[in-house]
């Protein structure tokens, strides 16, 4: 249910800055390429941020520093302890907190005079066209792939901007999808990566500060595409690798046969994204695949009883030096290469972090025929849970 | 000079860590293949089972995409660039 809270500002019919407001944005205002009327349309204008975590933190702070009259918000999260390596609008105190109220409180802070409408709720094809209808520009700072699909749909739908920031581990990418004549996310990626193909940020990492500056980029971007000044990043892909520090573009075209914004368009309304994206029907864990499995408990009891058990786990260098079982270090990505390490006539139990690798890796293993195989249930962190809390979850 | 294929860092792991490597090819297939064929764990990344580019990883020569160029048999010159540019999100994975 979505819950909507204003935080009012004044008019914006014939808006003129106030004196406190000619200081607080004086070195915009002393710009030529701002100036008055630069620093009026920021106030008229109304963005919509999709998401409030690591790209919308900066993006939301940058946003109403720079005065953008009408500023929603869309996340319907509580902030973690793992989201402040990231979130930087979120204090230590504000976990537990939903993401929308303690961003609110931080925004307004830095500035009270725009309005904050918070929508905390799930983006779902029955409420994105109306969410968007009110607003000039979308920002897409989201985390999945269905979202991803919605997000353009809705904006080719109504015409409106997208401008996209997405990020994974040391690599950024950003554009504006949507702009008129521009292409639109579909033309570039008809189609999203299976489930399991591309690793989360829970799987893959990510450096806390790339979601910074990428989301800074949006915030530049949204805020010339405010002032229609300068060259948007329509038809440019621009590519930052954080560790090479170096930016690349990559142009990007309209697909005349795309099926939503191209000559003769199939999509004319929003789907089902999940489904789309093959995410239908694996909301539950993957024993519907009938991976055999072991929990925590059972493993141990197996343990202390002296059974011969041969531990695999299949995470990277990086994560077996945090924690591990002392089991035998294959990095899923490896295992094709080095099978010929492990002896199929043992009893062998595949573990990774959270259960979703080891899953992988079990399966390619009974396809290669090992038949006394078994997936860690939950993998190590169940095992902290379960068995022995004195290892560290991560 | 040969031409330099940019690995994605999502794929890095399965190309040897690296992270751009170089090629002798005189089109875009030749080099994909080739590095398929050093890098096999990286085919599936890549291709289908049917043995057409996956949708949602885009190859570009310089800062063209293949798809508007002659695609797989898009020739490449010594000093161009290969890049592969896979769709990413972000975030959580759902």
């Amino acid at each position: 249910m979505a819950t909507v809270t204003r935080t009012p500002a004044g008019a914006a019919a014939a808006r003129t800055l106030s004196k406190e407001e000619i200081l607080r944005y004086s070195r915009h205002l002393i710009m030529p390429e701002v100036g008055m009327e630069g620093q009026l349309k920021l106030a008229r204008a109304k963005v919509l941020m999709i998401g409030a975590g690591g790209l919308g933190a900066p993006l939301g702070m940058y946003l109403a520093a720079a005065g953008v009259g009408r500023l929603g918000i869309v996340d319907f999260d509580v902030v973690d302890f793992t989201n402040l390596q990231r979130q930087v609008t979120f204090s230590t105190s504000d976990v537990g907190r939903p993401k929308l109220d303690a961003a609110k409180d931080r925004l307004s802070g830095l500035n009270p005079k725009i309005q904050i409408d918070t929508y905390t709720t799930r983006l779902t094809s029955q409420n994105a066209l109306e969410l968007f209808r009110d607003y000039d520009i979308i920002v897409d700072g989201t985390d999945n792939f269905p979202t991803r699909y919605l997000v353009n749909d809705a904006c080719v739908l109504l015409g409106k901007p997208n401008v996209y920031g997405s990020i994974f581990r040391f690599e950024g990418q950003a554009t504006i999808f949507n702009y008129p004549g521009g292409p639109c996310y579909r033309c570039l990626y008809p189609e999203p990566p299976p489930p399991g193909l591309v690793p989360s940020c829970a799987e893959g990492g990510v450096l806390g500060v790339l979601p910074g500056i990428v989301g800074s980029i949006q915030a530049m971007e949204t805020i010339k595409l405010i002032l229609g000044t300068g060259q948007p990043l329509a038809g440019r892909l621009l590519l930052f690798d954080a560790l090479a520090m170096n930016f690349r573009e990559l142009r990007l075209r309209k697909n005349p046969a795309c099926p939503v914004c191209g000559l003769n368009p199939t999509v004319r309304e929003l789907i089902d994204y999940e489904e789309f994206c093959g995410i239908r029907g694996e909301e539950t864990p993957a024993n519907a695949a009938g991976i055999p499995e072991i929990t925590s408990r059972e493993l141990k009891a197996r343990l202390d009883r002296g059974d011969d058990l041969f531990i695999l786990d299949v995470r990277e260098t990086h994560e077996y030096q945090i924690c591990n079982l002392n089991g035998h270090l294959i990095p899923l990505g490896e295992l094709t290469r080095r099978v010929h390490e492990l002896d199929s006539s043992r009893e062998i139990v595949a573990h990774c972090r959270s259960g979703k690798r080891s899953a992988d890796a079990v399966q390619f293993l009974l396809q290669a025929g090992f038949r006394k195989i078994w997936n860690l249930k939950g993998g190590i962190l169940a095992w902290s849970d379960e068995v022995d809390p004195s290892v560290p979850k991560y | 000079m040969p031409i330099k294929l940019e690995i994605p860092t999502a794929l890095r792991p399965f190309a040897g860590k690296q992270a751009s490597i170089e090629f002798n090819a005189s089109t875009v297939g030749e080099a994909l293949r080739s590095l398929t064929t050093t890098y096999a764990d990286l085919r599936k990344h890549l291709y289908t089972d049917d043995g057409r580019i996956r949708s949602f990883v885009n190859i570009y020569v310089n800062d063209e995409d293949i798809r508007y160029l002659e695609k797989e048999n898009t020739p490449i010159k010594d000093g161009d660039t290969i890049s592969i540019v896979p769709s990413i999100a972000g975030g959580r994975y759902r």
